[in-house]
């Protein structure tokens, strides 16, 4: 034991003699690693950027939150079983809170019915198209993730009565109301004067397809009474424990086939909806954009790999006289192993962390100038470089230092 | 008895062709020997060198080292032995270039596994033995071909081996200073060493008190220095 350990202080000495008198070619061997562990750490940054921004815009759909639509979130390649389904109706919603209310220990809290549409809208002389319009009741609060940051929501009796105020999504009040508070004031929805009671708090894209601030949120019945029953509803259930969403989904399946008075084994004529659909879809895409990434970066890391191989090769040859004195006066096979291995993998540790630094300087700077680029520069990904490094020092590293240490001592005294 | 050989041979292949470097050779030296192994090239002597310093194993034949068989060890307890109970000189000094004296003469010790503290103290001793306590931090450049001879020969002895093996230890030095080095192993012979010199020059191994001539891998004589 305590052999070993002076021998490895030894080979540490040896390998840190060999960098700085051989200067340049360790520099330029360890350039190759650099560039390879930049590489893989900076797409492992953007991987955990994108995961994070991938799941920062699910959460906008609400982890508890279960949504009952007419169609699925996926791809389906039979239309025709879907395209029939009876559209949902506020008294849908109604039937379904009574149902969930005479469940005992129901996992549903309630369900709200949230009609939506794509409309314009005026204030003034500033127009405004392409936003969303919801349509909603009281509850509404209840089911989204987002905060009002200025004003209120419309109360139980403005919903029922629908009186015409709304809430505007930050976007839409900044844009039609610059520089000034858009509180209090008329905006015009398809020719109707609707007054502003609230603004919500700002949300953010979802995966990048579209804002969620651009939104307008309004009383279902004022909303219906404009479009005449043609926008197009959807029932938000909010679940009362989100660890038990399977359980949920189940449960409220089971009340939409009551509601609906559906026959055992007739199939649903509803589709209930949530993030997790997204995340199932998603996470193959993402996961082979991860690989494709890591083995195309990886590439350049092989490369690396393959300089530390050569140079080890040539330390080796070089120094063949050395090892065969080092041999006689009584080096053993795993002394040169690791004097070599050591040495291979100094230069590739010494890349490695140069690497790292470079890519935590370039995510910094990355985040600076584009904030909302979501970068992770993570200590995990710190670590794992440092292994990957160690890694392929110890693999580049092996074949010339196994060969060094089985060199014949007789051949190698000879050498010259 | 350090060593005793019996009936050793050694073979090579070249290709087709099968060489024999030593053909069947018996040998016994004593402790506090002081022996010089001369022959032509071709002779065998190299290969009867290797064998005693245990950096080679014979085809066939017996090889005893203080009573321990090292014909079928294998290269680590080889290593071992080499570490321990035997002393390297070389021609071309083998010396580590960007090491100075004390760790070139401490390396054995490192393979020794012993603390810092230890090697260096047992370094320094050994260097001052050869007469190069002032030069301990002198880079072997900085230093003349007959110091360097006497920085390898102090970390030859630095280990306290059983035997001193040294391959024409003077062949890299002008005649002044061959003769210093030969006067060191006069020295270390009084003192008590076992010293084998391989030589092809008749000067040299006059210093020696016995004189193994080698020929075509046998031993054609030996016996003490006229």
């Amino acid at each position: 034991m305590a052999r070993l350990l002076q021998e490895l202080v030894e080979s540490f000495r040896i390998a840190f003699g060999q960098i700085r008198a051989n200067a340049l070619r360790s520099v330029l061997t360890a350039l190759g690693v650099i560039i390879g562990i930049v590489a893989v750490t900076l797409m492992g940054t953007a991987i955990n950027g994108i995961d994070i921004g991938f799941n920062r815009s699910l959460a906008m759909l609400g982890e508890d939150v279960l949504y009952v639509q007419r169609w699925p979130w996926r791809r389906v390649d039979d239309w025709w079983n879907y395209v029939n389904r009876p559209p949902l109706e506020v008294e849908t919603a109604e039937r379904l809170n009574r149902v969930i209310e005479a469940t005992p220990e129901s996992l549903l809290e309630v369900a709200v019915p949230v009609a939506t549409r794509g409309t314009s809208v005026r204030a003034g002389e500033l127009r405004l198209g392409g936003v969303m319009l919801f349509g909603t009741t009281g509850d509404y609060a209840r089911i989204v993730t987002t905060d009002v940051a200025e004003g209120r929501m419309f109360n139980d009796v403005e919903a029922s009565v629908g009186r015409p105020v709304c809430v505007l999504g930050s976007t839409v009040a900044e844009n039609l109301f610059p520089g000034r508070s858009a509180l209090d004031q008329q905006v015009q929805i398809r020719g109707e004067r609707y007054t502003v009671i609230g603004i919500l708090a700002k949300q953010g894209e979802f995966l990048g397809l579209f804002s969620f601030d651009n939104q307008i949120v309004a009383p279902l019945n004022a909303v219906r009474r404009q479009a005449g029953g043609r926008a197009n509803l959807e029932l938000r259930v909010k679940v009362r424990d989100k660890t038990r969403l399977a359980a949920a989904e189940e449960e409220l399946s089971g009340a939409m086939r009551r509601v609906r008075g559906q026959l055992p084994g007739e199939r649903d004529n509803f589709s209930i909806n949530q993030q997790q659909a997204f995340k199932e879809q998603l996470d193959p895409i993402k996961a082979g954009i991860a690989l494709a990434g890591l083995f195309i970066t990886g590439l350049s890391l092989f490369v690396g790999a393959i300089g530390i191989m050569n140079i080890t090769f040539v330390s080796v040859k070089e120094r063949t006289k050395e090892i065969g004195t080092r041999k006689a006066l009584g080096a053993r096979r795993r002394t040169i192993l690791l004097q070599f291995l050591i040495e291979a993998v100094s230069i590739c540790l010494i890349g490695g962390l140069v690497g790292l630094g470079v890519t935590l300087a370039a995510s910094l700077a990355l985040g600076a100038l584009l904030p909302a680029l979501p970068i992770a520069f993570s200590p995990g990904l710190m670590a794992v470089s440092v292994l990957v490094s160690i890694v392929t020092g110890v693999v580049s590293g092996f074949a010339p230092a196994w060969g060094a240490s089985r060199l014949d001592p007789v051949v190698a005294l000879r050498y010259e | 008895m350090v060593i005793r050989i019996e009936g050793v041979t050694k073979l090579y292949r070249m290709g087709a062709e099968t060489i024999h470097a030593l053909r069947g050779v018996n040998l016994e030296i004593r402790r506090n020997e002081y022996l010089a192994i001369m022959g032509p090239s071709g002779s065998g002597k190299s290969t009867l060198m290797n064998m005693l310093g245990c950096l080679d194993t014979p085809s066939a034949g017996r090889y005893d080292f203080n009573g321990k068989d090292v014909a079928r060890m294998v290269d680590d307890e080889l290593a071992e032995i080499r570490n321990r109970e035997i002393g390297f000189v070389f021609q071309t000094f083998n010396l580590l270039p960007r090491s100075d004296a004390l760790h070139n003469v401490e390396l054995p010790l490192i393979y020794a596994g012993l603390s810092p503290a230890v090697r260096r103290e047992r370094a320094l001793v050994a260097l001052r033995n050869v007469g190069l306590g002032d030069r301990i931090h002198h880079k072997p450049n900085e230093m003349s071909g007959g110091q360097r001879q006497r920085v390898a020969i102090a970390r030859a002895l630095v280990n306290h081996p059983s035997i001193l093996l040294a391959d024409e230890p003077t062949g890299n030095l002008d005649s002044r200073t061959g003769e210093e080095i030969m006067a060191l192993f006069e020295d270390l012979y009084e003192q008590g060493h076992t010293i084998i010199v391989v030589t092809h020059e008749e000067d040299i191994a006059r210093h020696a008190r016995r004189v193994v001539r080698l020929r075509d891998g046998l031993i054609e004589s030996d016996g003490p220095v006229p």
